[in-house]
């Protein structure tokens, strides 16, 4: 049986001792959360997350849903554990206050994601997909319909979805068929087909406000005629009271390699009455806003279920015993040494300890970003911060659901067969990752965004808001002597990351093919510096002043961030040499060839 | 006989543009007009004329003294006048009766064998010598500028039966060689050959948007830069030269052109456009017109009219698949492509080569001297024939054929072949029997598009090629994207230096794009600078210093031919040779403070050094530092190579060419001599006055602040730009090498590019084509 236990003391030394938020002293949303008071939140949300959710996380994978007649019921316990989150508040932590919601920053509501998440992905998605609906309702609908639809939503009574998928297209929405024809009152009827809908239908709430892309009858064709849409799953009186069904069916759910508790449901839409979500054919623009706080949850999942695999490796290693140490016997009472003697096993956990808490750093510092980019009083920092956010948020998504691909699959790897077979629930931490990596936008597509999109942009003028600071932290601290270790490695990777950059600037320009064979070894790329960054800053930081956290935990961060310094961030190196080989290896075969 | 003085008759736009061109000739010219009732000053109309040329934009002048070179007169007093001049040009109102009584006056008081000539571009010249004598007919012919002279290159030449054949030649040479322009013979037809083929394809395009419910926008952009057009299109040219203007053309037109000309048509003025004529919406010069710019909140707003309602909008987004960059850029497709995009390019298109094509030899029976003026009158990149040949003449003809037009008789003769061939190194075109005539080259005239037709490169890379142009002569072409000086020019400059000795004797720098150089490619200096790749933007400043500074030095002589804009890098180049040849609309200048830098290339260190040597300068360092000083914190740019050598971008014994094809021959032949007994320049160290003199630099920078003619960030420039001019930390005691001032330019560079607001003037001037004043 795997053992879970919330990342509470890496989450309060990030938050209270790392994070510099003196940029943002002066809101009071941000001044607020004082260290006791967010210590309470991440100390609540561990409970709920042990006592709760966790013990539905294996059952939740082994009875899985059930599809009926149209009607998906969520495993044993969901609907009740659901009623329970949704009263503590955890579901609206985001969510303004006058919809009812907390107005929490950025960084303390996705560190408390992370803590939830990686207790019961499965349950954490009905959750996800509501603030995902919410955000994109509440930027770009009309105040009548935010008025209507958001304060049931926040308070957790009714539950949202992105549809995008069609049968015929998933990562090119341009072919999007489903179709939306305009009613003499202004609204929309919506009919088409749409897939793979998490959380397309359930039994928690009593009603699903669906977000659906469609295409007007005169629209142009591709990306620039789509339109974004609400369409509730039971219509809604002008009182806010449910009145009829609105012509939404489950036709079926998939069965999965993982996550098998969240619904995943194929939708149909039969004359459902809609409502315009901002500008007609600009349904992308608002797409986009909920896919990239989408996307930044995505990667969060990755670092989650990482953690929640090193749990149980870290557990388990001090536990079994097989085997002698190399260097003499450890144990002399016992038949054998416990696995952690062994420096393979020592090297797995290592890696996976360097990078989850590398990751988990990251996203607490890029999440502050986030909450910078809403909240600075000058416009420049807000659109600098908004810059290094969006040049982030492919790296984020792809490069921390690798970890956690490869975090899960160590794992296993720890245990043997006990973590290939079922019982000890490691497996399935592998299986339930494995999804993060292809939904909101496939890795290989976050690759192109930051290559085609981020990068080019303004030419580079979003790698600015990263190179600029991280260089000069670099030259800050180039002549202290005692962090030599990890300033020489990161700035060794980083001028491979500069070399990668301009070589992708200058070639991509003559042949495309150049920028995207590059792309995913150049986010592997980005991504290991800015963890490096993140490691230097930390050992920067403990260095100069110790808080209030035990010598040990002090000591084991120097020690991890060292060993990423050193065994892991030199696989920059391997990378720049892939990405400067060029095109032609990827590209030569002919297609008969394969 | 040669040309030394001139008479314009006629100080309206088009005669005092033409006056002034003559001026910046430097020739004497006496300009006449009428003295208007009841008036004191009896030369009003011509003295107003000059004054207006000096404000007039684009200016008319190369330099503000050439006015002096135009003595304003009337007709009645100074009549007697024209018994002293070499050529008298006629520039009055378009009507025959007045024209013939001014010649009747004229030929009482002419010189024997001087030369009159007439702008008409209406009258046949048949007309208008009617009736006069056989010795004012000897002497006269039609010389058909066009608006504005002085930057417009085409001049048609018309001459009669009667016309001497001196006149002709020692007109021609005086156009060709002292005015720059490209003369063109033509037959004495209505509206000649450019405007004749022009208005035919005006009005065509202009029927044809409407009938084809295009908007304004989509024409102008099917119908432009796709077949090698300016991006003006034909709405915005209509702009420009005035919408009014195209009644009274079409009404001449229609008038002298025979009833079966397919001209007739076409010549019809839509309702729409009477309206606007008839609303004050003229074109740019009127409210506007197919384009108009809106004021809102202050922000310039760019407007274009609906063709079927008259109401303005803002230009709206196409949805034409024909405008797609891949279809667009590949003119076969463009014309068969399946809308109404398609269908507007090959219409309009198939109907201007067709009646060119039917034209010959009506206007005249050379094919290349119809190509000549639809380039250097509509500034068209190809004329007809050469289009043709472009697209596949067997293919248009088919395509004719599909879409059941006829065939003009003349493109059958061309069925099969080409309409321009190569033999033997010469270039030639069909002529109507269908075979092939050599096209004569004049001596003088070197183009390196023939040369580039007849030989390989000796070394080429994607932004530069090295071409032999005879006589141990090479030539360094740059064609980077606006002919960007990039690593590759760089390298190119270096393989030159490493090939010429021993093998050849000097090189040009030149090339036949529409601008010398634009600059230096910032782009990658910005995206090096964004990724903080500090060592890479200092690896750029000493890359272009090092290659300037072997050019400098090297042991043959670098002749630079600039031709319109040599900006920034660009200039650079050219401060670096022994000598230039520029073709006289030369625009020159260091620009690099418009984005927040300094010129770090050499062009700083250069121009210092110049001013400092400068024998006019008055005594010690301060006045040269001041004035280049100056010159480079308000980024200035000559509006000719006449004024760029006051600026000392040129030397005073730098070269100027008139005429853009003599270009090549005449920088080849500087170097040439140059390269006799050649030694490379000595280095010359200055000393430099330091600390104190950045002081007073920063005090004047400082006034500009704070009277808002500059920003904070000017200031910084002009700082760093201040401290290399000062020499940095130095006093007037100690001797800056070459070497020091390069160094002192790299750091200036190196510490403005860190600042995020040069980062941010780069940005916006690559994004949008303009400034940042932040």
């Amino acid at each position: 049986m795997a053992t879970f236990k919330a990342p509470i003391d890496d989450i309060k030394y990030l938050i209270n001792e790392f994070l510099d938020t003196s940029e943002l002293v002066e809101v009071p949303a941000i001044s607020d959360m004082t260290a006791d008071l967010t210590d309470a939140i991440f100390e609540e949300a561990a409970k709920v997350s042990k006592k709760l959710l966790f013990p539905l996380n294996r059952t939740g994978d082994e009875e899985g849903c059930l599809y009926q007649d149209g009607v998906v019921k969520t495993p044993n316990g969901f609907k009740e554990a659901y009623q329970e989150v949704i009263n503590a508040g955890w579901g609206n932590l985001i969510c303004k206050t006058e919809y009812g919601g907390q107005d929490l920053p950025h960084y303390i509501a996705n560190a408390v994601d992370e803590i939830i998440i990686s207790s019961n992905m499965s349950f954490s998605m009905y959750i996800g997909l509501t603030i995902g609906a919410y955000n994109a309702i509440e930027q770009f609908a009309s105040d009548e319909l935010k008025e209507k639809f958001l304060p049931k939503m926040v308070a957790g009574k009714w539950s949202g979805t992105m549809c995008l998928t069609e049968p015929q297209c998933g990562t090119d929405l341009g072919l999007i068929k489903t179709k939306a024809s305009r009613q003499e009152n202004g609204t929309y009827k919506i009919t088409g087909s749409k897939i793979f809908i998490s959380a397309g239908e359930h039994d928690l709430t009593e009603n699903i406000i669906h977000l659906v892309l469609a295409r007007t009858p005169n629209a142009p064709a591709g990306i620039k005629g789509i339109s974004l849409f609400l369409v509730p799953k039971n219509n809604v009186d002008k009182d806010g009271k449910i009145a009829e069904a609105n012509g939404v069916f489950c036709t079926g759910i998939e069965h999965k390699m993982g996550i098998k508790a969240s619904s995943t449901c194929a939708m149909e839409f039969e004359n459902s009455n809609g409502y315009l979500i901002g500008t007609i054919n600009r349904g992308m623009q608002a797409m986009f806003v909920m896919m990239n706080s989408a996307r930044i949850h995505v990667g969060i999942q990755g670092l989650a279920l990482a953690h929640a695999s090193y749990c149980g490796a870290a557990h388990y290693a001090k536990e079994r015993t097989q085997g002698r140490a190399l260097t003499g016997t450890k144990s002399p009472n016992q038949a054998a040494d416990s696995l952690i003697v062994h420096p393979d096993i020592r090297r797995m956990l290592m890696t996976m300890k360097a990078y989850t808490e590398g990751a988990r750093a990251l996203n607490v510092w890029l999440s502050f970003k986030l909450d910078v980019s809403h909240h600075a009083s000058s416009p420049q920092a807000r659109q600098d911060a908004e810059e290094l956010v969006s040049l982030l948020t492919p790296v984020i998504k792809s490069f921390l659901t690798d970890i956690g691909e490869r975090v899960t699959s160590l794992g296993i790897q720890v245990y043997g067969g006990h973590g290939y077979i079922c019982e000890n629930g490691m497996e399935q931490y592998l299986r339930d990752v494995r999804i993060s990596k292809i939904y909101e936008g496939t890795n290989g597509i976050q690759a192109l965004d930051l290559v085609g999109r981020k990068l080019p942009a303004h030419m580079g003028r979003f790698l600015r808001q990263f190179f600029h600071p991280l260089s000069n932290f670099l030259t800050l601290h180039a002549d202290n002597e005692p962090l030599t270790p990890y300033i020489k490695p990161l700035h060794k990777s980083f001028s491979r990351l500069q070399k990668a950059t301009l070589f992708i600037a200058q070639k991509g320009l003559s042949n495309p093919n150049e920028g995207a064979t590059a792309a995913s070894d150049y986010l592997d790329l980005f991504g290991l510096v800015a963890i490096g960054y993140m490691w230097a800053k930390i050992a920067v930081q403990i260095s100069s002043q110790k808080g209030s956290m035990p010598d040990k935990f002090y000591d084991a961060k120097m020690q991890t961030g060292l060993f990423y310094m050193q065994r892991i961030l030199p696989k920059s190196g391997a990378l720049l040499s892939s990405i400067l080989s060029g095109a032609d290896t990827v590209m030569s075969l002919n297609e008969n060839q394969f | 006989m040669t040309i030394e003085t001139v008479a314009v008759i006629g100080a309206g736009v088009m005669g005092s543009g033409i006056a002034a061109h003559i001026a910046n000739a430097g020739k004497k010219v006496l300009l006449l007009d009428i003295v208007p009732d009841g008036v004191d000053n009896r030369n009003i109309i011509s003295q107003n004329a000059i004054q207006k040329l000096l404000t007039t934009k684009p200016a008319a002048l190369m330099h503000k003294r050439n006015a002096k070179n135009i003595t304003a007169g009337n007709l009645e007093d100074n009549l007697k006048d024209l018994a002293y001049i070499d050529w008298i040009i006629e520039v009055i109102i378009e009507q025959l009766d007045l024209k013939q009584a001014l010649y009747k006056k004229i030929e009482t008081v002419r010189k024997p064998g001087s030369i009159i000539s007439s702008n008409t571009s209406t009258l046949p010249l048949s007309d208008l010598t009617a009736g006069l004598p056989k010795r004012f007919a000897n002497d006269f012919l039609i010389t058909h500028f066009f608006n504005p002279p002085r930057y417009m290159r085409l001049l048609e030449i018309v001459i009669g039966p009667d016309t001497h054949q001196k006149a002709v030649d020692t007109v021609t040479h005086f156009c060709d060689h002292e005015l720059g322009k490209g003369v063109v013979k033509c037959n004495d037809t209505p509206g000649f050959i450019a405007n004749r083929i022009g208005t035919y394809w005006i009005q065509t395009a202009m029927l044809d948007a409407i009938r084809l419910g295009l908007s304004v926008e989509e024409a102008d952009n099917l119908c432009g830069t796709p077949m090698g057009i300016p991006k003006t299109g034909v709405f915005g040219l209509m702009d420009l030269v005035g919408i009014d203007i195209m009644p009274h053309v079409l009404q001449s037109m229609v008038h002298s052109l025979p009833k079966s000309d397919v001209f007739h048509e076409q010549a019809i003025i839509p309702d729409i456009v009477n309206t606007m004529i008839d609303d004050g919406y003229i074109g740019r010069k009127g409210k506007g017109g197919f384009y108009r710019i809106k004021q809102s909140n202050g922000q310039k707003i760019k407007e274009s009219i609906n063709l079927k309602t008259g109401e303005y909008s803002v230009t709206q987004h196409s949805t034409l698949e024909s405008l797609n960059p891949s279809v667009k850029k590949d003119l076969q497709k463009l014309l068969s492509y399946d809308d109404k995009g398609g269908e507007f390019a090959w219409s309009v298109l198939s109907k201007t080569l067709c009646y060119s094509t039917s034209l010959v030899p009506e206007i005249s029976n050379n094919i290349e001297a119809i190509d000549r003026a639809m380039k250097l009158g509509y500034n068209w990149k190809y004329g007809p024939f050469e289009l043709l040949d472009k697209i596949g003449v067997d293919w248009f003809i088919n395509k004719l054929k599909e879409k059941k037009q006829p065939i003009p008789d003349f493109l059958s003769v061309a069925s099969g072949k080409t309409f321009y061939t190569f033999k033997n190194k010469q270039k030639m075109s069909l002529t109507l029997a269908g075979d092939y005539q050599t096209l004569p080259r004049e001596k003088g005239i070197l183009s390196l598009a023939d040369i580039k037709q007849n030989q390989h490169t000796l070394k080429s890379n994607p932004s530069a090629s090295l071409w032999d142009i005879g006589d141990g002569v090479l030539c360094l072409e740059f064609h980077s994207k606006m002919n960007t000086i990039d690593p590759d020019i760089l390298s190119m400059i270096e393989t030159a230096i490493e090939i010429i000795p021993n093998t050849y004797k000097a090189l040009v720098l030149y090339n036949e794009a529409d601008n010398y150089s634009v600059g230096a490619n910032i782009g990658l200096a910005l995206f090096a600078a964004n990724v903080a790749a500090w060592d890479q933007v200092e690896g750029m400043v000493k890359s272009g210093q090092q290659t300037y500074k072997a050019m400098k030095y090297a042991p043959f002589p670098v002749v630079g031919a600039p031709s319109g804009m040599a900006l920034g890098g660009g200039c650079e180049s050219l401060l670096h040779c022994d000598a230039i040849q520029a073709h006289a609309e030369s625009y020159i200048g260091l620009v690099e403070a418009g984005v927040g830098l300094i010129p770090s290339w050499g062009g700083s260190k250069e121009m210092l050094m110049r001013w400092m040597a400068n024998p006019h300068r008055p005594k010690g360092p301060m006045p040269a530092i001041n004035k280049v000083f100056e010159l480079i914190s308000t980024a200035t740019v000559s509006s000719s190579a006449d004024e760029a050598k006051d600026q000392l971008f040129m030397r005073s014994n730098d070269g100027i060419t008139m005429n853009r094809e003599r270009l090549l021959f005449d920088a080849k032949n500087k170097a040439l001599q140059l390269a006799d007994n050649y030694s490379p320049p000595d280095n010359q160290p200055v000393s430099l006055p330091g600390a104190t003199a950045r002081t007073a630099l920063n005090l004047a920078a400082i006034n500009f602040i704070q009277s808002g003619k500059a920003t904070q960030h000017d200031g910084l420039v002009a700082d760093q730009l201040a401290q290399v001019l000062t020499g940095g930390e130095t006093d007037m005691t100690e001797l800056h090498s070459e070497d020091d001032l390069y160094t002192l330019e790299q750091k200036a560079f190196l510490s403005l590019s860190k600042h995020p607001k040069t980062l941010d003037r780069i940005e916006h001037t690559l994004e949008t084509g303009k400034p940042l004043r932040n």
